[in-house]
């Protein structure tokens, strides 16, 4: 591989992440624009991405239900389960996390 | 500020056990395909997102064109667009850390700044701004310093893992359970997290595990607008 072709790829990238996250902060910074619904989105979001996000960590459970699926499901219910009965989250991550971790 | 620090290197800590890890295994990716640590540090200090820094390996690897890797990169990156809505509040009053702020936000730091939102109420420490702020910008620290390590030493040390640690970058699944359960305590809308999962399950078993975050982002914030509108109507 040739080391410009890399370095060039690479600031590319970066470049486009960055965009990416900029890009919220552009909309209500530069134009000014005080979008009922923009803030309205902003303030309603949080638990809807929480949801999503958790389906996506979750995402190859449907296709590799036997090899990781299982397992992930059973973390995420022992981490559910204690964190609702000791509301400890730090008990909560280990213990899931080592339920996933034996039976992979 | 020592409680500070205190407190966001607790908050940091499943950040950082699971960007270590995963950050580990891109550094041992990398090497594979023939880029050495300096490689895995440039792109993990300049890039910092998960998902797409892997498939970069991949685009490089298979000499794929410029506009190929700045599309796979706008598009994967899109949904950071919906994290940024969040804190149009918070980074810009942060001063010189703004930028910093906006770079480092990854789904990880933002599921923690959520968390730290939702804790005002309860915890004293966070219900002044400035300390929560600067409780945000540390964790974004930690966060990326661990991602950075693990990735230099996954280029370094290879394969010569000392024990087994598969799956411990579960504890980010497990942290975002916990997020969950306390958002959704704290909502008495349960509406956006139903959505969230149903449109989520529904979109990943229609479009595939690739595909489905982006479509799913922006049929749940379409639907929770239009339920708002409805809502003023009446």
């Amino acid at each position: 591989m040739n080391n410009w072709y890399v370095f060039i790829a690479i600031v590319i990238s970066a470049i486009c992440t960055f965009g990416m996250r900029a890009l919220p902060f552009l909309i209500s910074d530069r134009m000014k624009i005080k979008s009922q619904k923009l803030e309205f989105l902003g303030r309603i979001l949080p638990p809807a991405i929480m949801a999503v996000l958790l389906v996506y960590c979750l995402k190859d459970v449907p296709s590799d239900f036997i090899g990781i699926g299982i397992a992930k499901l059973a973390g995420v219910l022992v981490t559910g389960i204690s964190y609702i009965w000791k509301n400890n989250s730090f008990l909560s991550i280990i213990l899931g996390t080592l339920c996933y971790m034996l039976l992979i | 500020m020592k409680s500070i620090t205190k407190y966001a290197l607790k908050q940091a800590l499943p950040i950082t056990c699971s960007y270590l890890f995963v950050s580990f295994a891109y550094g041992i990716m990398m090497q594979e395909a023939g880029l050495n640590a300096g490689w895995s540090l440039l792109t993990s200090l300049s890039v910092y997102t998960g998902a797409f820094q892997f498939v970069l390996v991949a685009l490089l690897s298979s000499g794929a064109s410029f506009f190929t890797i700045a599309l796979t990169a706008l598009f994967m990156n899109s949904r950071q667009v919906f994290y940024g809505l969040s804190f149009t509040k918070d980074f810009p009053h942060m001063g010189k850390k703004y930028w910093y702020m906006v770079h480092t936000l990854t789904d990880e730091t933002y599921a923690v700044n959520c968390a730290l939102e939702q804790k005002k109420e309860t915890e004293e420490l966070l219900q002044d701004d400035e300390n929560r702020r600067n409780i945000m910008f540390l964790v974004a620290i930690f966060s990326r310093i661990s991602w950075m390590i693990g990735a230099v030493l996954g280029g370094i040390l290879g394969q010569l893992i000392p024990f087994e640690l598969e799956g411990i970058d579960f504890c980010m699944t497990a942290l975002f359970v916990v997020i969950f359960i306390d958002q959704w305590k704290a909502c008495k809308d349960h509406v956006p997290a139903l959505l969230g999962i149903g449109i989520g399950i529904l979109l990943l078993l229609c479009l595939g595990q690739d595909v489905f975050m982006l479509p799913t982002l922006i049929l749940v914030s379409g639907i929770l607008i239009v339920l708002k509108e409805g809502k003023e109507r009446e």
